[in-house]
Formats: structure tokens, C-alpha cells, sequence
């Protein structure tokens, strides 16, 4: 007993006092890819080295579509790499969760030359690649978290095919850094004791029929997050004769989380969001030093 | 890039006839055998087994369209020979069926009958040949024949996922549990048969999470291959990401650059502490000591950190390319991470003191869950738990890849086989992964970590292995020349592990079984693939 005592003082305080307000992650972070669609001369290079189909390019004649959906991206920054004129860059800021699924999809129309460059843009993204405060985004988040303390929600976690990366970042939540329960937030064993779903995974047809069945035991009103790439959109999987969709091709979804995993900080931010805690964000979530990768 | 070793399978085909009079093939990495039918494959498995060999995967592929023919796979281990023995055999598509070998080998039972439900050649004179991958509602498809198209779409699925077997007597009765869990934990279906408190049979429905990985990787370009095998389970992204650029990599006959080659041995390593401290937590909180778990889910989180710190991400991601890495380790970054390493130690020792110091925690977890030797060399049980149950198997050791070849690592081995020992396999090796990461980072060379990937002949095969944190991951891959694999097998230590814990817990009560789970931690992703 001596010992346990002794091993918890030695140890002190390291719980982390407001996660998402204080992201900072290392130098080393990946980040994710900011476009600069102005700049972009031939985003065939960045579709072509996407791994999960997250940019895709759509010729016709002397337009082009460029899509980027940051719901199937895995934050890889193959995209970066294979535009060498910087058009693509990997920024020190989260892909904030949404609340819907379209919200996570730019698209930019361009006139191309013959070679397929892109050589003006016609019309780009409502949301461009930097802008928006982190101050302002960190002080609202903030502000929400110590307006929500003391509340309380339960979460049903649903693994309804993932790799287990995603729960991976889950249990991290519960450790003494992140500390869950303090928001008074934790995971319960029963879809009946909860207020809210958290699926993860691409729906395997498996696992369809206990995703739904979840779903209806959990009592209304309820919430649900689909977390990570490929419960928003199956992800790296894609779908295919044992996949049946993502989270909303089977119930309806609230939150959508990117990352693959989505990180701790990102997870918490869009349980918030998803109960109204929190206003929806306009920009990524920045980080303190703003250099890239 | 030669590799010694005692040869035993050079003797060995020598000597067992079938394999003597077959067609084979050396590598460094392999020793292949070619065989005409599979008629003799029950002499071999026998011939094998008495000389102290292992079937460590089984599987097949679908060559109709090319040479008119199935091929079944054997892949053997053995602890005097760094290559693995690859033995194929030819299956005419005229008669689909092979001579079943599980009741010999046990550690074949599920792997043959994947083989039926993936590519319908029947497994004949299998002991219990239903359906273990595809559930029972699923129509009679198989996926992994060439003509099953990858985006299929399957009817409604209805009726019953599994029929389980009775089991008869007395006072009997069922406990199914799952397949969502009560907790953050993957879905898998256990049904429990149990007399009073203690359980008397479990049946196991697994393969929930199956997304068709194996299919995928034939659909999916070449280059993007390793983030698909950095999602075959998450909590080993390194693992087998590592194993499908090695498989690669032997395709194309080239090594990494040095760099790359010892640095991999510390991210390896680095996968393997997170997740062993987490479950000696998380064998603590079962028996009820949960401040032991505070502290190691603290001390996995320092070790997350470390990971992005080094990598740029918590799981280890997206560093691994076939070839090498993406970008050298920055040596910068050595240094201060060496030393958050020396603070991880000393923390990390003092966790495993507190919980080895709680006579009630030892208690519980001494001679719970007992896998016995006998079966777990039967069985064909690998890694951590293998190792509890007197299974001498590393792959770092015994076929070492990459940086290991040279650093010989110490293998912790015990003979107990319970929970207990589980977690003293896992204490120790964290030790012991700690010394190899400062061992290769001493010798880490500067230069570059990536070799450009020559172009692989199409056809061409190769096997790689490597000793995740569970145990042995096998890939198998067969390049398509179209820049896609036209096969790839991945075999996680969790396929070979799961019926250790059907033993296990026989004659063990239900509330013991979270623990004796746990001290298992088996990945469903990675066998449901
Ligand atoms: S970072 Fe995202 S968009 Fe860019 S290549 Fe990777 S998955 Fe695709």
C-alpha cells in the first residue's frame, strides 16, 4: 500500500489541462495537407499518390474538377511529396471534425492546356488553404470545455470493423493525460446507459446487422460520431464485397472525425461538437508554432 | 546478403522421399519445394512434424487462368534453419481437394478450412471442416477465386452467423457473449458452455471485422500496398507494414540501405513497448488493480509521444516504404529521445515492481488461464503466449530480417504457461527491447534510408517474416506484373493464437475470462482481416 501511495506521488499531477487548446504536437507531426488550388498546376501528380482515393481529378475537355476529400484521407503526405511546385503543403493544424459529410469535400473547377496542366482556376473552395485564427478557435474551445464540466455523457463505443487503430487513440482518452472522465464524459458497457455512439470502422457486412441493432437499444435523443477515414468513408478499404459502407450508409451520423487515427485531441473535439457543446469550427485547429513539417 | 545458418532443411529434403524427388528452389529467405499433387502431403506433414518442424501458415491461390491449376501452400518453420521451407502443392481444378493434415497438425485446423471457404477446394479428412472465415448466413461464395469481383454484392444476410455445436450434460448451459463487447475491445463472438461457474467448452465466432484485406491488395497499386498493410491491424502498423516491404523487397532480391535496415529495428521495437506495457495494465485492471493501469496507460502514452516524436506519428505510420523508409531517422532527434527513453525505463521498471510487490494481484493471475507446453507445440501457438508455454520461437533470433541480423536478442521462455507468465514475458521483453533500440541506435549509420524498388518480374513470389509484438507475422505475396499483387497472404501471430485461449480457459471460471483474454490480447483485426 506504502509503495502504491509513494508510486503515485513520485508520479504528481500529469493530467493535461485543456487538450485541444493546447495542442502542440512535435516538429516531427505529419499535419495535414493545405492546398493551395491558386498555385496548382497539375493535380494529377497528388491523385495518383493517394493511396486511398482522397484526390481525384475529373477532365472534360479543357476543365477540371479537383476533389479533395479529407474524409477518405489518411494524412499520409504522399499528396505533398508529389507536388513539387508546393502547391500542396502539410500544415501544422487539424482537419476539424464536421458536421456533415460534405463539409469535409473541397472542390475546384480549372481550365487545362493540352498537357493536362491546369492553367487557371475558375472557381475554388469556399474554405482556402490558410487562413482563420488559432487564438480564436483555442479560446472558444476553451471557454466550451469549462462551460461543459460537471455535465455528464455516456459513450457506447462501436467497432463495427476497424483495424483497431482507432481504439488505439480511444483508450488514450481514458489515460490520465487526456483524463475523459473529468469532462464528465465515459464509456459505458450498455448502448442502454447511452447517450451517445462512437463507430469506428468501415461497416463490415458482418458486423451491419449489430451496428443497426446497437443503434436502436440506444435511447433517444442520441448522437452519433463516425470516427476516423474509414468510418466516414471506409478509408484505405474502399468498399468491396465485405465491406457495406461507411457509418452513414447504415445509421444516421452527427459528427464526422477525420485522421487515420484521428488523434486524441481531434476524438474529444468532435464528442463535444456532436452534443452541441461546442460551436462548429470555421478553420483547422492550429497549433501553436505554425512552421511545417 | 548471405545468411548462415545450420541448413536443417537442406538434409531434411534430402532425406524425406516425396520432398527429395520434388522440384525446389533456394533463397536466401526460402527453401521452396514444388510438388505435382498433394497426395503425399500427409507423409510429409508427418516426416516433418517428427523432425521437430512447425506449420507456421497454410493457404492457397488461384492460378487457373495461368497454369490451370490451384496452388496449396505449406509454410515451415524451423529453429535450426533461418529460411523458411515453402512447400507447393499443385491442386487440379478438376478435383478441388487436398488431404486434410489437421488432425496431425493441429496448428492447420483453422488455416485449411479458410482455404475451403476462400477458395472452395475442400481440406478432405478435416476433423471439423465447417465454414471458420466466411459466417454460416453467407452464400456460397468464394472470394479469393479470380472470378469473385472484389466490389460483389453480396444478398441480405439472414439467419444464423454461426450454428455452434452442443454441448451436452447435466446442468449445462450457454453463455454467449458478444459480438459487440462491453468495453473499447474488437467484436468477435465467445459462446461459453459452462457447469456451475467453471467452463467446460468455448466456441469461438470470429471474423466480424473481415473487410477483404487479401482482395483489396490485389485491387490497390503497388506503391500504396503499405498503408493497406499498416491497416491489417492497427496496433501493429509497424509490424506489418514491415512485413509486406520486406516481402517486397525479397520479390525484388534487394535490401534496404543500412540506415534504414537498423532503423527499423528501433521502430519495431518501439511498437513493441507501447503495446506491452498497455497490456500489463490492462492484465492488472482485470484482477482489479487498477492503479497499476493508471500508471502504464501514462507510460504508453510517453511512448506514443516518443513515437510521433521520432516518426511524425503515434502509430508508427507512414514512415515504412518498400525499400527502405521515407526519410532518414533525424539524428537531431536521437539524443534527447534516448534520454526520454532512460525516464520511460526507470518508470516502466518501478510499474512492474508495484505490480509484481501485490501478493494479491500474483495471486490471481498464478495459474489462471493455463496453457500447457504439450499443447501449445500442438496447437502451433506463437510470440508472447507461445513463449509463456515453452515455446523457444523468435523470429528476431531464429530468421532475423533486417538490423537483427548480428544484434541476437534475448528471448524470454517459460514453461508455467499461465497469466502470469504471459505478463512476465511481456515484462521482460520490454527490457530487452529497450537494450536493442540503444544497441542499433549506437550503431544507427548515417546515409540514405531509401533503395529505389527495381521492377519485380511478374510472377515472381516471395515469403517474409517478422516478430511483431504478438508474435510471427508471415506475408506472402506474388507480384502481377500489372503493378498490382496478384496474391498476398497475411498471416497474424492472432490466426495461429486463437485456440490457445479456447484451452485455456477450460476448467476456468467466466469472470476469469477477461483476463485470461487479455493476457492473449489477440488482434480480430488481424485475424478477420
Ligand atoms: S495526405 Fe491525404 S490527400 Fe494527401 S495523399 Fe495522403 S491520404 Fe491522400
Amino acid at each position: 500500500m506504502l509503495n502504491i501511495l509513494r508510486q503515485s506521488l513520485r508520479t504528481g499531477l500529469v493530467t493535461i489541462g485543456d487538450p485541444i487548446g493546447s495542442f502542440n504536437p512535435p516538429p516531427a507531426w505529419r499535419g495535414t495537407p493545405r492546398f493551395d488550388f491558386a498555385a496548382w498546376r497539375d493535380a494529377r501528380l497528388a491523385a495518383a499518390a493517394c493511396p486511398t482515393g482522397a484526390i481525384t481529378v475529373l477532365d472534360s475537355g479543357a476543365s477540371r474538377t479537383v476533389k479533395v476529400d479529407y474524409g477518405l484521407c489518411i494524412f499520409c503526405g504522399g499528396c505533398a511529396d508529389a507536388c513539387p511546385e508546393g502547391a500542396v503543403r502539410m500544415a501544422r493544424e487539424l482537419e476539424p471534425p464536421a458536421l456533415r459529410r460534405g463539409d469535409l469535400v473541397l472542390s475546384a473547377e480549372y481550365e487545362i492546356n493540352s498537357n493536362g496542366v491546369q492553367t487557371r482556376l475558375l472557381s475554388g473552395p469556399a474554405r482556402g488553404s490558410a487562413s482563420g485564427s488559432i487564438e480564436e478557435t483555442g479560446a472558444a474551445v476553451r471557454q466550451a470545455v469549462h462551460r461543459i464540466l460537471g455535465r455528464s455523457l455516456a459513450i457506447r463505443e462501436v467497432d463495427a470493423g476497424s483495424c483497431n487503430g482507432c481504439e488505439v487513440e480511444l483508450h488514450a482518452l481514458n489515460n490520465p493525460l487526456y483524463d475523459l472522465e473529468r469532462f464528465g464524459i465515459h464509456f459505458v458497457a450498455s448502448p442502454r446507459h447511452a447517450d451517445m455512439l462512437l463507430v469506428t470502422g468501415p461497416v463490415t457486412r458482418n458486423l451491419e446487422l449489430a451496428l443497426l441493432k446497437t443503434w436502436r437499444a440506444t435511447p433517444d435523443p442520441k448522437a452519433v460520431v463516425a470516427a476516423g477515414a474509414c468510418g466516414i468513408s471506409g478509408g484505405i478499404f474502399g468498399l468491396n464485397y465485405a465491406v457495406r459502407g461507411a457509418v452513414d450508409d447504415v445509421i444516421p451520423v452527427d459528427v464526422y472525425v477525420p485522421g487515420c487515427p484521428p488523434r486524441p485531441e481531434s476524438l474529444l473535439y468532435g464528442i463535444l461538437l456532436a452534443v452541441g457543446r461546442l460551436a462548429p469550427p470555421r478553420e483547422g485547429l492550429r497549433t501553436a508554432a505554425g512552421q511545417e513539417e | 546478403m548471405s545468411r548462415p545458418g545450420s541448413a536443417a532443411f537442406d538434409s531434411l529434403m534430402a532425406e524425406v522421399r516425396p520432398l527429395a524427388a520434388s522440384a525446389c528452389e533456394k533463397t536466401p529467405w526460402e527453401v521452396r519445394a514444388f510438388l505435382p499433387g498433394a497426395d503425399d502431403r500427409q507423409e510429409i506433414a508427418a516426416a516433418l512434424l517428427d523432425r521437430g518442424c512447425r506449420f507456421a501458415s497454410v493457404f492457397a491461390e488461384d492460378r487457373r487462368a495461368q497454369e490451370r491449376a490451384y496452388y496449396l501452400y505449406d509454410v515451415v518453420e524451423h529453429r535450426d534453419d533461418h529460411r523458411y521451407l515453402v512447400i507447393r502443392y499443385r491442386v487440379a481444378p478438376e478435383q478441388p481437394r487436398f488431404p486434410s493434415i489437421s488432425l496431425q497438425a493441429p496448428a492447420a485446423n483453422w488455416m485449411e478450412r479458410e482455404t475451403q471457404d476462400w477458395f472452395g477446394i475442400e481440406a478432405e479428412g478435416h476433423p471439423n471442416p465447417r465454414r471458420v472465415a466466411l459466417h454460416d448466413h453467407w452464400p456460397g461464395v468464394h472470394p479469393l477465386l479470380k472470378d469473385f469481383p472484389i466490389d460483389a454484392v453480396l444478398p441480405p444476410l439472414e439467419g444464423d452467423p454461426h450454428i455452434f455445436r452442443q454441448t451436452i450434460g447435466e446442468g449445462v448451459f450457454y453463455v454467449p457473449v458478444g459480438p459487440v463487447h462491453a468495453g473499447i475491445i474488437e467484436p468477435g463472438h465467445f459462446h461459453f458452455a459452462v457447469a456451475g461457474e467453471p467452463v467446460i467448452y468455448l466456441q469461438l465466432r470470429l471474423f466480424y471485422t473481415h473487410k477483404g484485406v487479401e482482395k483489396r491488395f490485389e485491387n490497390l497499386p503497388l506503391t500504396h500496398g503499405v498503408f493497406l498493410a499498416e491497416s491489417v491491424s492497427g496496433d501493429t502498423s509497424f509490424g506489418h507494414g514491415l512485413a509486406h516491404c520486406l516481402a517486397l523487397e525479397h520479390a525484388a532480391g534487394i535490401e534496404a540501405p543500412p540506415h534504414a535496415r537498423i532503423g527499423r529495428v528501433i521502430l519495431l521495437e518501439l511498437e513493441r513497448i507501447y503495446n506491452h506495457a498497455a497490456d500489463i495494465g490492462a492484465i492488472a485492471t482485470d484482477v482489479g488493480f487498477v492503479i497499476a493501469n493508471s500508471h502504464a496507460t501514462r507510460l504508453r502514452e510517453q511512448m506514443l509521444r516518443l513515437n510521433e516524436e521520432l516518426t511524425g506519428s503515434r502509430l508508427l505510420r507512414g514512415l515504412l516504404r518498400p525499400g527502405g523508409l521515407r526519410r532518414p531517422l533525424d539524428a537531431a532527434r536521437l539524443a534527447p529521445f534516448l534520454e526520454k527513453l532512460e525516464s520511460f525505463e526507470r518508470e516502466y521498471r518501478s510499474l512492474v515492481r508495484l505490480i509484481e510487490d501485490s501478493d494479491s494481484t500474483r495471486d490471481r493471475l498464478e495459474t489462471t488461464g493455463t496453457l500447457p507446453p504439450a499443447k501449445a507445440k500442438d496447437l502451433g501457438i506463437v510470440g508472447v503466449a507461445g513463449r509463456a508455454s515453452g515455446q523457444d520461437l523468435d523470429v528476431r533470433r531464429d530468421h532475423p530480417f533486417d538490423g537483427y541480423q548480428g544484434l541476437q536478442p534475448r528471448v524470454p521462455v517459460f514453461s508455467q504457461g499461465d497469466v502470469l507468465h504471459r505478463m512476465r514475458v511481456r515484462s521482460e521483453e520490454v527490457l530487452e527491447s529497450l537494450s536493442l533500440i540503444r544497441a542499433a541506435a549506437a550503431e544507427l549509420p548515417e546515409g540514405p534510408s531509401l533503395s529505389p524498388l527495381p521492377e519485380i518480374a511478374p510472377g515472381a513470389t516471395a515469403l517474409s517474416a517478422v516478430e511483431g509484438w504478438r508474435g510471427e507475422i508471415l506475408h506472402w505475396i506474388r507480384n502481377g506484373g500489372n503493378g498490382r499483387l496478384d496474391r498476398c497472404r497475411i498471416k497474424d501471430p492472432s490466426l495461429n493464437n486463437w485456440p490457445a485461449i479456447v484451452e485455456a480457459i477450460q476448467g476456468n471460471i467466466i469472470p476469469d475470462f477477461p483476463v485470461i483474454n487479455k493476457s492473449f490480447n489477440l488482434s480480430y483485426s488481424g485475424t478477420d482481416r
